[in-house]
């Protein structure tokens, strides 16, 4: 036991770098040696697997033309404005769910039924509403992010705090003031994670709506690739797409969640 | 048995009541979108009224080989559940026999799971080609960070007085595993691959649809370029219908496979 206890006082001094980091590395590096060796061995089509350093060139190219910038402002301001809308009416429509148990039980199994069910099916019923361009793109992603949203805050308004409820009661708030002092407050956490939940699925819903039927957007860049053939700009624009998201998804995460686990 | 009897006749008039309310309102809300066609407040160019959805929805079933394309997505969903049950389940039992593995990897599985994978469509044209194979990686390769996760976690969640029963008893790491962990986490990972084959699903009709390749999904890409509307919201009610009842279907085997606590 003294020996195990001596051994494991001793070990974290020993190496620079920890063991997870060198397998971590060990991955990467041959996973790239495999891509590497893939692109030169002439086993599959050419460019399917383009070299890295062609992909890092089309980075590089991507993200110094104004083009890409212009196409994800463009992807930007319909995610934004699809998790306004369907972040706002999510939040509404879960705080109503929420708060009355007659009216979740009513209507929440098919949100929840509704929930997971792929919506970019509704992609052509959003191109004969809204047309084309923009709205129908905000149109999917409004759909994408509202379930999850919805759900979110109706289930995280059931584990309120009673206490709090009954002191907002008793002293006597109105129904505006119990939902921006008490409900949105006390549901932060929740809140924030639907948030983040629904920016994944608007982003998703934006991106594969633009991949269809349109003249803008990453998503129609990424099909501009494909159809082009230019494979290396494609891959580029697919790892800062998952860099960008997988970022965004985290930094939602952490703001939300950072002072929770402080407190906790 | 009085307490029971009171608790079961309160309990009728709660679920009942609000199921029908909820059945009502969505009753109310076809028919006021009947109205609002048929008066032509709303163009029905645009929304064709729920009447004649009901009545493409049969239609579609008899001449557009619904059930065909439906045998065709789930064969497509039981490809890719197969595949992603074996490689998931393989995959996080090896990550967790393997701990500086797991503790390598299980971060990357986590982003993977929250990366939108399902953009990776078009590079997977080009490498499977528009073909079956293309829908079917879509839908493993989005079902299998829930998987991998879930089997990690239910293996780490093994009571230690199993595992200790287990040493007592001289069990091999073989047997440990069979005897021991693997029947401990059967019921999470189940919950892993009832998510994975939801997202499979979710990811084989979108695929398929953004394609124009395969059942379903393919389907309404088909009416809509029709421009058959009524077709289209048919087909659209008979996707949402078949998720449903699946999800239904995952959710009843998984009550049926989780132990009584």
């Amino acid at each position: 036991m003294a020996e195990t206890g001596r051994l494991e006082r001793a070990a974290p001094s020993a190496p620079l770098i920890g063991p997870v980091a060198l397998l971590r590395t060990a991955i990467i590096l041959a996973v790239l040696a495999i891509w590497e060796f893939l692109a030169h061995s002439g086993w599959l089509y050419r460019d399917v697997v383009p070299s890295l350093l062609s992909i890092g060139r089309a980075i590089v190219d991507l993200l110094t033309h104004t083009e890409y910038y212009y196409n994800l402002g463009v992807t930007a301001g319909e995610i934004g404005m699809a998790l306004l809308i369907g972040g706002g009416s999510g939040l509404v429509v879960g705080l109503i769910l929420g708060g009355n148990r007659f009216l979740s039980k009513a209507y929440e199994p098919y949100l929840y039924y509704l929930g997971p069910t792929p919506k970019i099916i509704f992609l052509p019923i959003c191109i004969m509403w809204f047309g084309v361009d923009s709205p129908s793109k905000i149109g999917l992603g409004t759909l994408s992010c509202f379930f999850p949203i919805a759900l979110n805050v109706a289930a995280g308004m059931r584990q309120i705090d009673r206490v709090l409820i009954r002191v907002g009661r008793s002293f006597r708030a109105s129904t505006l003031q119990m939902v921006t002092k008490i409900y949105v407050p006390a549901m932060r956490h929740p809140i924030i994670n639907g948030v983040r939940l629904g920016f994944g699925f608007a982003l998703i819903g934006v991106l594969l709506a633009e991949t269809r039927m349109s003249n803008k957007g990453v998503g129609f860049q990424i099909m501009q690739a494909d159809s082009t053939f230019d494979m290396p700009h494609m891959y580029a624009m697919l790892i800062v797409l998952f860099v960008a998201a997988i970022g965004a998804n985290a930094l939602i995460g952490r703001l939300g969640g950072l002072q929770d686990i402080k407190r906790s | 048995m009085s307490d029971a009897v009171i608790s079961s006749t309160r309990r009728i008039p709660l679920s009942v009541g609000p199921r029908v309310v909820g059945i009502a309102g969505l009753v109310a809300a076809l028919l006021l979108a009947e109205f609002l066609i048929q008066a032509g407040i709303v163009n029905r160019f645009i929304v064709p009224p729920p009447s004649a959805v009901i009545v493409a929805l049969y239609r579609i079933i008899v001449s557009e080989d619904v059930f065909g394309r439906f045998l065709r997505t789930a064969g497509e969903c039981l490809v890719a559940g197969v595949l992603l049950t074996l490689f998931g389940v393989v995959g996080g039992v090896v990550m967790h026999r393997f701990k500086l593995l797991q503790q390598a990897c299980e971060t990357w599985v986590a982003a993977m799971a929250a990366a939108p994978l399902v953009l990776l469509y078009p590079l997977f044209l080009v490498v499977f080609g528009r073909n079956i194979w293309t829908i079917i990686m879509m839908g493993l390769l989005s079902g299998l960070p829930p998987t991998i996760l879930k089997t990690i976690e239910g293996m780490s969640a093994t009571r230690k007085v199993l595992i200790n029963v287990g040493r007592s008893f001289n069990l091999t790491a073989t047997q440990q595993f069979w005897k021991i962990l693997f029947p401990a986490a059967l019921p999470t990972i189940f919950v892993g691959v009832r998510l994975g084959l939801i997202f499979a699903l979710i990811n084989v009709v979108g695929t398929e649809f953004l394609i124009n390749y395969g059942g379903l999904g393919a389907l309404i890409t088909d009416l809509a370029e029709r421009y058959d509307l009524a077709g289209t919201y048919a087909a659209i009610c008979f996707v949402i219908l078949v998720s449903v009842v699946f999800f239904l279907t995952l959710e009843k085997v998984e009550r049926w496979l989780r132990p009584v606590d």
